[in-house]
């Protein structure tokens, strides 16, 4: 590591990103407390209003205010995308580092289960999930983190491979150290950062594929709203309110690809390979 | 070119088909409730009869047996909801539909991403490069179920150009196969992009220039065919990535495809149809990866060793 160039101060892209985030967890956290409705309340007044000086982001069909909608609903997609990447870090990285610490004929076979895997329907193996556990949010973040570490598993398996005969690890090995306390202890620690750029990487994924159930009417169910189930009310009525549409649509693009970009940044910047 | 590893794949292609199938299977019976439960109960010797028609009172192994063996005809099941219609006459209505919207798609993002994707790559750091790729972070970011109210509301709803939903001609699948097809065409142009610049870096490409190779000549005999290995190998993951967009495509647009079939199966609980639905989405995606395969190892001969 000590041979490589310093890393470059953080570029003003990176920043920028940095800012927008920082604004948009700040809307997210603090929006409904700078105004007087709650997500549910129906303002009878503002039935399908578009944005002005009393609802800043309109009202939907209802008449719910949608700047505090998109506040909770942002709430509860980036608290879903958060934990289900919790989760894929959780399976993902003692996954990839026994395959890649082990190696040999059990490192083919995971890894060609991981191949299996990759090349499915993501999307649709959740929706599987959730009917069988029934629709449910909690379930929802287990569904995604279980299908969405296989990205990680790799990247983990590659950087096990390259500790596994590292000076420090054989070691170990010759001191005595069993084979877990060698993964826990060794090669965990040591593919910690590249897996922390692919989680970085994951969260954005997630989102979508949140966004994409509860748009089916699979994922988040009401009373509670994530930006994809607020994307999908807009949509079913973007003739007579496109603001129902573009806003929340907007939010969700944007931290989409604010979090795309920062996640490729950061690999190019510790220079992290897929393959 | 030789095929000795060609029976082993197919082996180990039908070995995963199976596998999926069992999954699907155990999984679905996992579920708590009954497919008849609804909003009434119904009298005992009622639902007695129904699950003995549908041989829901035989154990497990039975069911997966007899399963299977309706499948090797060719027959999955009735469908659990829509009493009239065998899960066959559904899915074979919607597959078309689905195919059709879907292989649009994946021509569009092909044509769309590789055009781009060598425009952006023939200058790196260039306006041209730079607005390409800006262009493919966007593509990225603005997910379909997004994308695809939007196009409604600006071709249809604004500007009366193309028809909001529904089938019946050509114009009809244009907006769909668009919408599906945007977020990949981004991704491909930034893999070709990639995929193009490490392969001018290649000594055989001095070689060739040396020998004094025309720049058309030169990209399409000596850099696309091995830029296109990395793209071949993520066409397998890029393929189920479109499947999932033609369900969301197939909502907005109204079309009665399969992933039509599929949301509304799972949200009513039909079993036999979600499985149906499943396993026909599988066996797509198992044979497109098949091909990509077999594409890979003529693209390049050396990987056919590890196949």
């Amino acid at each position: 590591m000590s041979h490589r160039p310093a890393p470059r101060a953080l570029s003003p892209l990176a920043i920028v990103l940095s800012a927008l985030l920082l604004l948009l967890v700040t809307y997210v956290v603090a929006g409904p407390w700078l105004v007087d409705f709650g997500p549910e309340d129906v303002d009878w007044d503002a039935l399908e209003s578009p944005p002005d000086a009393r609802h800043w982001f309109g009202t939907d069909l209802v008449g719910r205010d949608l700047f505090t909608r998109i506040a909770h609903g942002g709430r509860l997609s980036l608290t879903i995308a958060l934990t289900a990447t919790l989760i894929s870090v959780l399976i993902g990285v003692p996954y990839g580092a026994i395959a890649g610490y082990l190696g040999g004929r059990l490192d083919q076979v995971m890894m060609r289960f991981v191949d299996t895997l990759y090349s499915l329907p993501f999307v649709l193996v959740v929706i599987l999930l959730v009917m069988v556990v029934g629709r449910n949010t909690y379930v929802l973040f287990a569904a995604l983190g279980a299908v969405y570490w296989l990205d990680i598993a790799r990247i983990v398996r590659g950087q096990a491979l390259r500790v596994r005969h590292a000076a420090f690890v054989e070691a170990a090995r010759a001191m005595g150290a069993t084979t877990p306390w060698i993964v826990w202890r060794h090669v965990v620690p040591n593919v910690s950062g590249p897996a922390l750029v692919y989680a970085t990487l994951t969260v954005p994924g997630i989102i979508l594929a949140e966004s994409f159930l509860s748009f089916l009417g699979l994922g988040v169910q009401e009373p509670q709203a994530s930006w994809g189930v607020l994307v999908a009310d807009g949509a079913g009525n973007l003739e007579s309110a496109p603001w129902t549409l573009l806003i929340p649509g907007t939010f969700l693009s944007v931290t989409v690809w604010s979090l795309n970009l920062l996640g490729d940044r950061l690999r190019d910047a510790l220079d992290v390979r897929a393959r | 070119m030789s095929v000795h590893w060609l029976p082993r794949r197919v082996l180990t292609l039908m070995g995963t088909f199976v596998g999926i199938i069992t999954l699907i299977f155990v999984l679905l019976r996992l579920i708590p409730g009954g497919p008849f439960d609804g909003e009434r109960a119904l009298p005992p010797e009622v639902e007695a009869n129904l699950r003995s028609a549908y041989h829901l009172d035989e154990p497990l192994p039975a069911q997966y047996l007899r399963y299977l063996g309706r499948l090797v005809h060719g027959d999955l099941g009735p469908s659990f909801r829509q009493k009239d219609f065998s899960v066959n006459e559904l899915v074979g209505a919607g597959l078309p539909v689905s195919l059709g919207v879907g292989g649009a798609a994946l021509c569009l993002a092909l044509l769309l991403g590789i055009t781009a994707g060598t425009g952006a790559a023939m200058k790196p750091g260039s306006l041209l490069d730079t607005t390409l790729m800006a262009l493919s972070g966007l593509g990225l970011a603005v997910p379909a179920i997004v994308l695809a109210p939007l196009a409604v509301l600006v071709f249809a709803v604004l500007l009366h150009w193309l028809p909001a939903g529904g089938i019946g001609s050509p114009r009809h699948y244009v907006l769909p196969a668009f919408a599906a097809a945007l977020p990949y065409a981004a991704a491909v142009a930034r893999l070709w992009r990639g995929a193009v610049l490490e392969t001018l870096t290649e000594p055989h490409l001095l070689t060739a220039r040396a020998k004094g190779v025309g720049r058309v000549r030169l990209y399409l005999r000596h850099v696309f065919p091995l830029a296109a290995v990395p793209l071949v190998s993520w066409l397998g993951p890029m393929a189920a990535g479109l499947l999932t967009g033609t369900v969301v495509v197939e909502q907005v647009f109204d079309l009665p495809g399969i992933g039509r079939y599929f949301v509304q199966a799972a949200i009513n609980r039909d079993y036999t149809l979600v499985m149906g639905v499943a396993i026909v989405y599988a066996a797509l995606i198992l044979s497109f990866n098949f091909l990509t395969d077999l594409v890979y190892g003529w693209l390049d001969p050396r990987l056919k060793v590890h196949a």
